[in-house]
């Protein structure tokens, strides 16, 4: 059986690079911020050689031909709402997952480290926008949002996969919770390995033959079902064993 | 109920859906979303900073039946009114599909056509001052329009609209304008004086006509907004979004290229990692999709672009299941006497982890769905679609992952040891 859990400050130690970089560029550069947020106008426009433009006013053309493909103008009043209802959904979708899993495994420790794992996922995805967004001109739009909720449910569920496993194998075999953690790893690491490759062929589908407007919000789903994968035996279960080993050396004392 | 017999309804089932699907029938149709059909999304922001707070709800439910006939006489197929309330801000979504002149729904939408007639008062003329009038609102408004329509002026052949007054308005009409023969009436629109003709007789019958100086799309604009009532509060534009239907049928094509491509992949790659077993959860993947469109022109759900994500995901999702049962049954194969046996521990034991974690997904989907329509959560429709579809997704993934591969199995196997 492979010893997952002795490099557990190692898995740490990577998240926190991984995260490191996204705040770093997060406090260079901010995100790139859509006009969902900002409020403003784009309109796009589609010339006789088919090629698109985009601009932030109504322009006038000569050419007939040329047709107004998308008409975009969100008022400033719009983007602070967005802002506040992302946070309340983030907080209900957080509060509501920990009670499930707080409930489902009879533990708060459980499910506290289930939404730790969550919120890794969620920084690496915003540190990965803020350099995406820097680089490669990725924006920070509505579908974003969406991105940042749905891969809260990503996470979870492989952690759940994970955890239902231990919970198992502690009635069957028993044993202390790193043992425990480690033979649940190893049995789940292939499934959770390759439903997220299924997972990945829809998206890289996506990405490559969906077109511009939900190329990035497929990128962000991307980002997270790959964050997710990892998170879960390797953040969350690794702050669950950690947790149990500090709280069994308190209560020696 | 034998897993032959459980098979055979299943088959039948999938079968119905097969019909649904098809495009050979025209009673159920995939319906969609702005994103995809072309149209327009409208965000108008109600100013209700004048109004009393214990009539305020009142005051926007009638804001949105009234933009809501507005809309309807603008004859859209499907409009879709909607009005939330955030911190203060009361909002009324308008959907618009297939609209291709949107500068005109947003005149006919926003304005808030408060019609008033005005009684034109001399003020006492002092020394040496040109003569001035003021104007004296009397209770004769656009409330007590039964019905207005375009007409064509009989002396300058312009454009202009007749009104026709409910009876309380004709008794009201008629006593202003005998009150006021040989003097002037004002019409006044949204603050602005349209005409103010002078009135040569009593009339009585409770018909006008409003001469303004019309173009005769004003005219018509103006004789739809009176038909449907003025606002009973101003509104302001905060938000519009229109894609052009050309943009929405490239986004189909694109969408079912991607999702084909997608979905070839992963029936391969189920069936190189697990064989024959990975063959039964590609069959269960194929009805997973022919009941999953049927649901969503049965149900109907609005397909939007991110929906479409939503379906491709749970896609992924649908054949996570298969896996987690089939990764159980290569460990417990060891340990069991036939495979049969095996493959139904497998089942029983993947189930647990497949339901908690399902459940997990399941309440983001609630939280960015909102099918309780609170106002704290999100609104927008695309973001509603794409939970709807997954959390749909979910479902469906259950049945075929579970039941259909299940039962399939159950029926294969038996025959394998005869």
């Amino acid at each position: 059986m492979i010893d997952w859990m002795k490099y557990r400050w190692l898995y740490l130690l990577i998240s926190g690079m991984v995260i490191g970089a996204g705040i770093f560029g997060f406090g260079k550069w901010g995100l790139k911020y859509g006009i969902d947020f900002t409020g403003g106008t784009i309109i796009e426009y589609r010339f006789p050689d088919g090629q698109i433009k985009t601009f932030h006013e109504t322009q006038e053309f000569s050419d007939p031909k040329v047709e107004q493909i998308r008409f975009e103008s969100v008022g400033p009043s719009i983007g602070p709402d967005l802002v506040k209802k992302t946070v309340i959904a983030l907080i209900m979708s957080a509060s509501g997952i920990l009670l499930w899993v707080a409930w489902r495994f009879k533990s708060f420790k459980f499910g506290l480290s289930a939404v730790l794992g969550m919120f890794h996922d969620s920084f690496v995805l915003i540190g990965s926008f803020a350099l995406l967004g820097h680089f490669y001109g990725a924006e920070v739009d509505f579908l974003f949002v969406t991105s940042l909720l749905t891969i809260l449910s990503f996470s979870v569920h492989d952690t759940i996969v994970n955890y239902d496993r231990v919970r198992e194998l502690k009635k069957k075999v028993g044993g202390d919770l790193y043992n425990l953690a480690n033979l649940a790893t190893s049995e789940t690491m292939a499934r959770s390995i390759n439903n997220s490759f299924t997972i990945i062929f829809m998206l890289l589908a996506l990405i490559l033959l969906g077109g511009e407007t939900i190329k990035w919000f497929a990128v962000a789903l991307l980002i997270g079902t790959v964050s997710g994968t990892y998170s879960s035996p390797f953040v969350s279960v690794a702050i669950l064993v950690t947790w149990d080993k500090i709280e069994k050396k308190l209560k020696r004392r | 109920m034998t897993p032959a017999k459980k098979l055979i309804l299943i088959f039948a089932l999938f079968l119905g859906a097969l019909y649904v699907d098809s495009p050979f029938q025209s009673k159920f149709n995939l319906r969609l979303g702005l994103d995809l059909a072309g149209g327009s999304h409208l965000v108008f922001e109600a100013d209700t900073g004048k109004i009393a707070a214990e009539k305020k709800s009142l005051a926007i439910t009638s804001l949105r039946n009234v933009i809501e006939r507005r809309v309807n006489f603008f004859g859209i197929s499907e409009p879709n009114v909607q009005t939330s309330n955030f911190e203060g801000h009361d909002r009324v979504m308008v959907e618009l599909p297939g609209i291709k002149d949107t500068k005109q729904a947003q005149s006919i939408i926003g304005k808030t056509a408060q019609l008033v007639f005005m009684k034109v008062v001399d003020l006492p003329v002092e020394k040496n001052a040109t003569p001035s009038s003021t104007l004296v609102p009397t209770d004769l408004t656009g409330a007590d329009l039964a019905e207005s329509s375009v007409v064509f002026d009989r002396n300058t052949d312009k454009p202009a609209v007749s009104i026709s007054f409910t009876q309380a308005g004709a008794d009201k009409f008629e006593k202003i304008t005998g009150e006021n023969v040989g003097k002037k009436v004002a019409i006044v629109l949204d603050n602005e004086l349209v005409s103010a003709p002078v009135v040569q007789e009593k009339i009585a019958g409770g018909q006008a006509q409003i001469t303004g100086n019309f173009s005769l799309d004003e005219a018509k604009n103006l004789s739809i907004q009176l038909n449907a009532g003025a606002l009973p509060v101003p509104v302001s534009l905060v938000e519009e979004r229109t894609v052009g239907a050309t943009l929405g049928a490239e986004s189909i094509a694109k969408s079912v290229k991607a999702g084909a491509i997608g979905l070839i992949m992963v029936v391969f790659f189920m069936f190189l990692v697990y064989g024959k077993l990975g063959l039964v959860a590609d069959i269960g993947l194929v009805v997973f999709g022919v009941l999953t469109l049927a649901l969503y022109k049965l149900i109907p759900v609005v397909v939007t672009l991110p929906g479409i994500a939503g379906f491709m995901l749970s896609v992924g999702m649908a054949v996570d299941s298969n896996i987690l049962i089939f990764e159980r049954f290569k460990e417990e194969k060891g340990k069991h006497i036939t495979v049969a046996d095996a493959l139904e521990v497998s089942f029983g034991r993947a189930w647990d982890s497949i339901r908690d974690a399902n459940i997990a997904t399941l309440v983001t989907a609630f939280v960015l769905a909102n099918p309780l329509d609170w106002n704290f959560l999100h609104t927008s429709g695309p973001v509603r679609g794409f939970a709807i579809t997954l959390a749909l997704g979910i479902g469906i993934s259950l049945f075929t992952g579970i039941v259909v591969s299940r039962n399939l199995l159950r029926v294969l196997v038996k025959e394998k040891r005869k």
